[in-house]
Parts: C-alpha cells; structure tokens; sequence
C-alpha cells in the first residue's frame, strides 16, 4: 500500500514496525515529530514500547545505553545540538557493542543557531565507532532503519547505527511511501537476541569498567574488526530486503557512472536533485553521472574506487565542513582514489539549509568539464562572493 | 600468565565472571609500601576496617600480613594506626 508520508512520519512508522522494547526520547527540530508520530503509537497501544521522555539527550543516549544493556531493542532519534550533547554517550554506546539505532535528522549545529539541514552534526560522530547510513528521501529512511536494526544485532557486529536524513528537505517534505507490513519486517529483523543481559540476574556481569592501557587497546582492535563484517552483512541483508520490498539497494549506489565521464559524489537528499540533472544532461548527450555514497561508515573505499576506475572529472559535494582540512566525503572519495591520477575537485553546499537547485548542480557538471588537473581550493555553491 | 589477546576477549569491556577483582594485581601502582611492625601492633584491626583494598590479611582474629599484590600505597593504614606500628618507605629505595 502506498502512503503519503514525509520522512519523519515514515521514520515513526519503521519504528511502529520494528516495535522496539525501549524508546527514550527528547525534542528537538526538525526530529521532534518523529518522536511526535511514535508516541501516538505508543499511546494507542499499536506498539509494545516502553517510552521514556528524558530530560536531556545527554540521558536519552544515557537511557538507551542503559535499556540496551539490560537485554532490551532499543531505538531513538535525534538531530544537531541533541546529537551534540549526546556526544559522549554515543561513544559509549558504541564501544560498549550495543545496537542501538538512532534516526539523525541532519541538521545545522550552532553557532550562529540554525534548524535547517546540513551535515555537520552526522559527520562530526563519524569516528564514534558507529555505524552510518545517509538515506536520500523518505521511502530510504523507512527501508534503512529496519535494515539498520537487523544490520546492528548481527552477532559479528553489534554496533548502534545511525540512520541519517536530511532536515526538513526529507523529514518534513510529503513524498509517497511504501511501507512493508508489519508481520513482514517482524519475520525480517527477527526476535531480538540479547548478549550478557543486566537483567539476567543468575549470570551477572559488570557493564563499563574502568578500562585501562592493559585491554583498551584490544577492545578498540575489536571495534575495527566489527565494522570490517559490516559491509558483506549489509550487502546480505540488501539482498534479502530486496526479496521482502522489492526494492534493490547497495552500499553505494551508481547512476550512469559506469560510462560517465563527469561524475558528481554526493549523499542523501541532494543525489536525487543531481539525478534528475544527470537525466538532463544525458538527453543532450553529455556523459554525466552520479554516484551516491549510502554508507558513509564504514566507508567503501574499495567500491568507490572501482566505481570512478572510468570517470575523467569529479566533483564531491560535501554538505559540512573540516576547517582547516578537506570536507569529510571528499577527504574520504580522495582517499579512496590515492592511486588513481583523477581530476577531482572539492564542492561545499548548503549549509544551513542553504538550497541547492538543478541549476547549481548544471553549472557543477560544466566546471569539472574544463577541469585540468585535481583543484586544491574548496569550491562554495551559492555563496555569495 | 601473558595476557590474552583482542580475540580472547569479551566485546565492549564487559566483565562477564563476576569476582575476579582479585586476579588484577595493583600493587604495581604503588609508590609508598606500609611495612606493619608485629612488636607494636596490638592487632586493633582498625588498618583492616580503613583498608580501601581489602589488602590487610586477617587469620584468627590477627593480622597475618599485608597484601603487597592488591595495596596501592595509599597509607591510610598507617594514618589511622593508633600505635603508630605502621610506617613505610618508598618502593624505589626499597628496590636499590
């Protein structure tokens, strides 16, 4: 059945779906309404949950730790400066191997104060140790959180996922949904298994120690090993998604790269602006193409690589800043590219909300084409000069 | 015993044998070592009682000795001693 939804309504009903055991929550634009939508659910009793309204997201990080500790399938959302103050919870939650998933609605951090979308709060948890996915409009932020919930209980893995949604270009745009039903994704994500629950109280065990130079360094080690069984899971369970939903995905995802010669990189909302221009340009005969990076961590260096072997120019279009450093996904597709002699060139855009139209991404695909070699400033898009 | 390594480990720091305090050895940490004197202690047990470390060994209603593996050298024992039969030198000197 198809639904009109915007993302935060789709994001709340993949929630009411997965039916998790423990949702603690706190406001904040533009993921409010998420939270919003989930605890109409709760109220009418259409989901099992146990809804706790915290006073801070320092405690809702705290409170899902703590339910996901105890043995519990424990969700929340966020976005910005709740993420911000969540900041060192979300460390724990990762290091501790609880999977958790956490719907981010990407959005501005202050300062200057600003609700509107970019990627600066995402990218700046994106060495926590947990796992990312960009989702690039409301039919993907649905899909990607119950993908996300299977994807973080894998017993190799057990890492909190973070599902990421452009603010208010997603969340709150109406875009037509196809929701699975609810007995299906049950069937799909499975019961949930628990690992040494506290509530287990004839096996009792201590959750965060102290941790010192003796064995920090081997949890960290097991850390890196988890996210190394993330990529061949995920593409797994994309497979048996597609079978569910019909819907095909992959850690990446390629639209005419495989004969382009400009290829724009980008993530989440703005793909879709930029493949309605690839459409465009490709009537006219231009070989343009875009690849979209889906899963930012961990990131698929190898794919990406692979991917652009064929394209003459780049262009990466990073919705957040590094001061003083590349942005992050032009630092990682450079990275990914080391060996490979490409004319690429560094884009930033939108922030702040800042729109980013067919036009901006037309004149994108024409600079690259004069490009002669890497460029080594920081291009701005609709900035004003 | 080496210790074991990433592989052999629970994941995310958990400790999951309880009681097992006793098998980490901090006395490594210590800088100052408390050195009992029998001929004065009138075995009070207050060094037991203030003993952070549980490392005041007690047999009989008598102290036994200290546990040099687990006392970190925080010397409180000998703070709280009221015969002062409790003194204590560095771990440095002691090693020369």
């Amino acid at each position: 059945m198809k639904l009109a939804l915007s993302g935060n309504e789709a994001a709340a009903y993949a929630m009411k779906h997965i039916n998790p055991d423990v949702v603690p929550a706190f406001p904040i634009t533009p993921q409010t309404e998420i939270m919003h939508n989930f605890a109409g659910f709760v109220a009418d009793g259409e989901v099992d949950t146990e809804m706790i309204l915290v006073e801070s997201e320092h405690s809702a990080m705290s409170a899902a730790v703590g339910a996901a500790s105890a043995g519990a399938r424990v969700m929340t959302a966020t976005s910005a400066n709740g993420l911000a103050l969540m900041f060192e919870i979300v460390y724990i939650a990762a290091s501790t191997r609880l999977p958790i998933v956490m719907t981010v609605v990407n959005r501005a951090l202050s300062g200057p104060i600003n609700i509107h979308c970019d990627h600066s709060d995402s990218m700046g948890c994106r060495d926590s140790g947990w796992i990312q996915i960009y989702s690039e409009n409301a039919q993907e932020v649905y899909d990607n959180i119950i993908i996300g919930m299977k994807l973080a209980e894998d017993m190799k893995i057990r890492l909190p996922v973070m599902v990421c949604q452009d603010g208010f270009i997603t969340s709150h745009s109406i875009d037509v949904v196809e929701p699975l039903e609810p007995e299906t994704v049950k069937n799909f994500i499975g019961e949930h298994k628990a690992i040494y629950p506290l509530l287990d109280v004839e096996n009792p065990v201590t959750y965060g120690p102290l941790d010192l130079y003796d064995y920090y360094f081997e949890h960290k080690r097991q850390q890196v090993d988890a996210m190394w069984y993330v990529k061949p899971t995920l593409r797994q369970i994309f497979a048996d998604f597609s079978k569910i939903s019909g819907r095909a995905y992959d850690i990446i995802e390629k639209y005419f790269v495989d004969d382009a010669d400009q290829v724009i990189v980008t993530m989440s909302s703005t793909a879709g602006t930029a493949k309605a221009e690839v459409d465009e340009l490709r009537k006219k005969g231009q070989k343009a193409g875009l690849l979209k990076i889906k899963l930012f961590r961990p990131f698929p260096y190898e794919e990406v690589s692979e991917a652009l072997k064929n394209a003459k120019h780049i262009a990466v279009l990073d919705r957040s800043l590094s001061f003083g450093a590349d942005a992050p996904l032009y630092s990682e597709i450079k990275s990914a590219l080391y060996n490979q002699n490409k004319k690429i060139c560094s884009y930033v855009f939108g922030l702040g909300g800042r729109d980013i139209n067919l036009e901006d991404i037309k004149k994108v695909f024409s600079e690259i084409q004069k490009l002669d070699n890497t460029c080594h400033d920081i291009r701005f898009i609709g900035l004003r000069d | 015993m080496p210790e074991p390594s990433w592989k052999e480990i629970p994941t995310g720091g958990l400790i999951v044998k309880p009681g097992n305090a006793d098998n980490y050895k901090t006395g490594g940490w210590r800088t100052y070592r408390p050195i009992r004197d029998p001929n004065k202690c009138t075995n009070c047990l207050l060094c037991f009682i203030y003993c952070p470390d549980s490392a005041i060994k007690v047999k009989d209603g008598k102290i036994s000795h200290i546990d040099y593996d687990h006392c970190k050298g925080c010397l409180i024992c000998e703070k709280e001693c009221p015969v002062k039969a409790i003194s204590h030198k560095s771990e440095t000197e002691i090693k020369e």
